[in-house]
């Protein structure tokens, strides 16, 4: 049975399988990889390194997009 | 004007319009406004996705040919606006960007301080940073000496509305500063307004909440697109001085008594 961790994104606090990768959890959140930038403990992770990324109890998670602004 | 153009960042542009695409009712009226403002570069603001529900991308309503201009608005502190700005490059890829640290909510008048020390980080890490400041000519020259290559005064503060309220420190700032790029954005509420910035050297002007808060924001776009040509050929025709008193225009000899 695998562990859960628990991380906070976007400032929610959330239970995710260990070992997780970046991907996946953008996959499991329904969006699309290229529409989104990702910061993990206040570092960017570029788009080349979210398969190699994984996750560790306590990270903190911010998923980014684009709207509308002046 | 042809050979009038507006470089940035390495990028030409035939528009000194540059225009958010933040406030407006729908997409289409969005998209309806662009087209009619000319304008070739937008901005837009980086937010976190929500998670509780699906959301399109914002990004599909934008017309492709258009550059984008990502901003740091929401930022408070140099650090929140150095790290949405490495989101927004990772995700857009590009190095441009709007530096925005806003220092009051009332008033949203910028954070100089904070501003400056972030344009120094973010200009080391090879951005071309816009940034958006009060209108002080200190302030401007502290911001070119980081490596800005373009500075943004404001004309009053953001939505306001109320045209360029400081009309002498603009012209001051375009004296004293012949060679900067200097970009009006924020305040802007009427064609006048634009043309007036236009007037007093700037090279470009940055609106948002004048063209979405129009009652018709396409006419409205369209106005602020031809003001600003105006505005700019005023400019570079060079006006005539103002007098105290009157210079007749009709000749005085040979009238009929």
């Amino acid at each position: 049975m695998s562990q859960r961790l628990l991380i906070q994104i976007n400032g929610e606090a959330l239970e995710v399988k260990e070992n997780i990768s970046l991907p996946e959890l953008i996959a499991s959140l329904k969006l699309k990889p290229e529409q989104v930038a990702i910061e993990l403990n206040e570092e960017v992770v570029r788009h080349a390194q979210w398969e190699s990324t994984t996750l560790e109890e306590a990270d903190k998670v911010e998923i980014v997009h684009f709207v509308g602004g002046g | 004007m042809q050979t009038d153009r507006f470089e940035i960042g390495g990028r030409s542009f035939t528009s000194r319009l540059i225009i958010g695409t933040g406030k407006y009712r729908t997409f289409d009226e969005m998209k309806t406004a662009h087209r009619a403002s000319g304008a070739e570069m937008v901005t837009v603001a980086v937010r976190r996705v929500p998670l509780d529900r699906s959301s399109e991308s914002f990004l599909d309503h934008l017309d492709p040919a258009l550059t984008i201009l990502p901003n740091t608005a929401g930022c408070y502190t140099a650090e929140e606006a150095i790290r949405t700005a490495r989101l927004a490059r990772e995700a857009l890829g590009t190095d441009l960007l709007k530096l925005e640290v806003i220092g009051d909510q009332t008033t949203l008048f910028p954070d100089n301080e904070h501003t400056l020390e972030a344009a120094r980080v973010l200009v080391r890490e090879g951005f071309v940073v816009l940034p958006y400041f009060t209108d002080d000519l200190i302030m401007a020259k502290k911001l070119l000496d980081a490596g800005c290559p373009a500075i943004m005064p404001l004309a009053a503060p953001i939505g306001s509305g109320l045209g360029v309220q400081n009309p002498a420190n603009l012209r001051i700032m375009r004296e004293q500063l012949p060679n900067a790029t200097i970009i009006v954005d924020a305040g802007v509420g009427t064609a006048s307004d634009a043309a007036i910035a236009m007037e007093l050297g700037a090279d470009a002007v940055l609106m948002n909440t004048a063209i979405a808060e129009a009652k018709d924001s396409a006419k409205m776009a369209e106005a602020m697109k031809l003001a600003i040509e105006a505005g700019r050929l005023a400019y570079v025709a060079g006006r005539m001085p103002k007098r105290l008193y009157a210079s007749a225009s009709s000749p005085t000899l040979g009238i009929v008594r």
